[in-house]
């Protein structure tokens, strides 16, 4: 109780919590532990270099500008292209990390690109499939229903908005762009 | 190669991608044979990291063999049966040389405050991840470590993340013989940070979440009481309750970005993206320790903004102690308390599942169904 001085009491003794528990106990030293203390200096990391060598720049790579330079190594995936490429690199070259700025465009362009890709898809092989991509026949064969029947689910109150944030914009895109040709339509007429 | 990619939120699928190839004489590229969905890769599934760019292969928790090493490689060969840590490092930053692997500053053009993780963004870095058939493996000399013969593949690819990311939360805690520890979130993280919590001498260890399944595998696995956070009106003022109105000694955090338990926060973060991140589970950590306690978080949250009640952890004089875990630091101990029989971490793979249906496993991991706590991806011919 925190008005007296004592701890509340233990419901079981150390022998007992051995007892019952495997392994109780085993890593009780603080100063036994693998990361303890946080920084060390005698740990051989594998490393036989004092500096990397550098990765080869295939193509112009982006980077924060709280980077002095390029780090020596890099991904090498999805480089940046179209509307939301330029949006992107407009978040690293002129914010820093601390910026909103920075994270709000990266974000955009996230946006941007699931469009433009959506878009591309459209015009290629392989459009995109929005049943088999959401995994949705997962509900058929995942016990949709009773899953979300057992106990009180605290997420049950917004699984319904899942859809919306994938069909949500499609919609809108369509209804503005019906919208669009009926006024033009109905002006020409 | 068949390969998992994104598509744009909550959509994914498998295509024919270019084969990795060694892009540093430190390279090497694994032929995956196992790999893992972590409950962190909702975050991006979800669309909340910034700059998640689709096409990207996600998958930072795998195992799999050497296929190809790089001029400079000496510890690896081809053929040899490799984990990979989820951390990407160079192990000789000023960073990686003071054992902060996940801190490293050579891997990570995009971001200065996170270091390199595969298949989790560009803001960790641009590298595709492991929910295929191959990947590349930079610093093949520091992370990959081979996989012990007396190891099981699924333990092995447990160990690459959620197992020492647990382990990795307790000792953040700086648990003392007898403390009391709360874990939030009964997900594979939360369970193994209650079980390490037993090993480090915890008196009792209570777990809350909202899953009634999660908190059956948190009794039986891990041995905690638990608490069903949707069936009580304030869980903050029931667990003050349970103990003896003091608090836990020690709260970790082992939720993350997707909390539940606040429509608000939820909405904010989840589905709108205007906050880095839902933190109810961290609010509650503050609220639930007890003054003077240690809250640890493990948690994985995006880089923006998060409505955290700071007041309430200066007033309390708590110890706040976070991080991304430096997997290899874990991993000798580990591999002796699975040896010993303390830990089995396979026990919780609820699903398996092959790379081609890969769509369907995020959406039941997503969505919670059919009991699911783990999948694994198999990739094709495994």
């Amino acid at each position: 109780m925190p008005y007296t001085a004592q701890k509340p009491p233990r419901p079981r003794t150390a022998d007992q919590l051995r007892r019952e528990i495997p392994g109780w106990g085993v890593d009780l030293d603080p100063a036994d532990r693998p990361s303890v203390p946080r920084e060390r200096t005698d740990l051989d990391t594998g490393a036989h270099w004092d500096f990397p060598e550098r990765q080869e720049e295939r193509q112009p790579r982006e980077r924060s500008i709280e980077h002095k330079f390029l780090p020596p190594v890099f991904g090498t995936s999805i480089p940046l292209k179209g509307l939301s490429g330029k949006v992107r690199r407009l978040a690293y070259t002129r914010y820093s990390e601390a910026r909103a700025a920075h994270w709000l465009l990266l974000l955009a362009g996230d946006r941007i690109d699931a469009w433009e890709s959506h878009l591309r898809s459209l015009a290629g092989p392989r459009p995109d499939n929005p049943l088999s991509e959401t995994g949705i026949p997962a509900e058929l064969h995942g016990h949709g229903i009773t899953s979300r029947r057992e106990g009180r689910r605290a997420d049950l109150a917004h699984q319904w908005m899942d859809p919306l944030v994938v069909a949500g914009p499609w919609v809108l895109a369509v209804t503005g762009a019906a919208l669009a040709v009926r006024a033009l339509w109905r002006r020409r007429s | 190669m068949r390969a998992m990619v994104y598509r744009g939120p909550y959509k994914v699928r498998v295509e024919e991608k270019d084969m990795p190839r060694i892009e540093h004489p430190n390279d090497a590229i694994v032929k995956v044979t196992r790999a893992a969905i972590c409950g962190s890769d909702l975050h991006i599934y979800h669309g909340m990291m910034p700059d998640t760019r689709v096409g990207s292969t996600f998958g930072h928790e795998f195992v799999g063999v050497v296929h190809e090493v790089g001029p400079s490689v000496r510890n690896l060969r081809p053929g040899d049966r490799v984990m990979v840590p989820f951390n990407i490092y160079c192990g000789s930053c000023y960073f990686c040389a003071r054992g902060l692997y996940s801190n490293c500053h050579n891997v990570n053009p995009n971001a200065t405050a996170v270091g390199g993780i595969y298949g989790y963004s560009h803001t960790c870095g641009g590298y595709d991840g492991g929910q295929a058939e191959y990947v590349r493996v930079p610093f093949a000399d520091v992370g990959p470590a081979p996989i012990p013969d007396w190891m099981d593949e699924e333990d092995a690819v447990l160990l690459t993340d959620a197992l020492a990311t647990g382990y990795f939360g307790a000792q953040l805690g700086d648990i003392a013989e007898g403390d009391t520890v709360v874990v939030f979130g009964a997900g594979p993280v939360g369970l193994f940070a209650a079980k390490s919590s037993w090993l480090m001498g915890a008196g009792r260890v209570i777990v809350v979440d909202h899953l009634e399944y999660r908190l059956e595998k948190a009794r039986t696995f891990a041995h905690a009481e638990t608490y069903n956070f949707a069936e009580h009106d304030d869980i903050v003022v029931d667990l003050k309750k349970a103990t003896d109105h003091l608090g836990a000694d020690v709260v970790i955090d082992a939720v993350g970005a997707e909390a539940d338990g606040n429509l608000t926060q939820h909405i904010t973060a989840a589905k709108l993206k205007l906050q880095g991140g839902s933190p109810v589970a961290l609010n509650w950590a503050i609220d639930s320790v007890r003054k003077g306690g240690t809250v640890s978080v493990v948690g994985a949250y995006g880089p923006m903004f998060s409505a955290v009640k700071f007041g309430d952890a200066v007033n309390k004089g708590l110890t706040l102690r976070m991080n991304q875990c430096p997997v290899k630091r874990q991993w000798p101990r580990l591999f002796e308390h699975i040896r010993n029989g303390y830990l089995k971490p396979s026990d919780i793979v609820t699903h398996r599942i092959p790379l081609e249906h890969i769509a369907e496993g995020y959406h039941l991991f997503s969505s919670k169904l059919d009991g699911c706590i783990k999948t694994l991806i198999v990739p094709n011919n495994h």
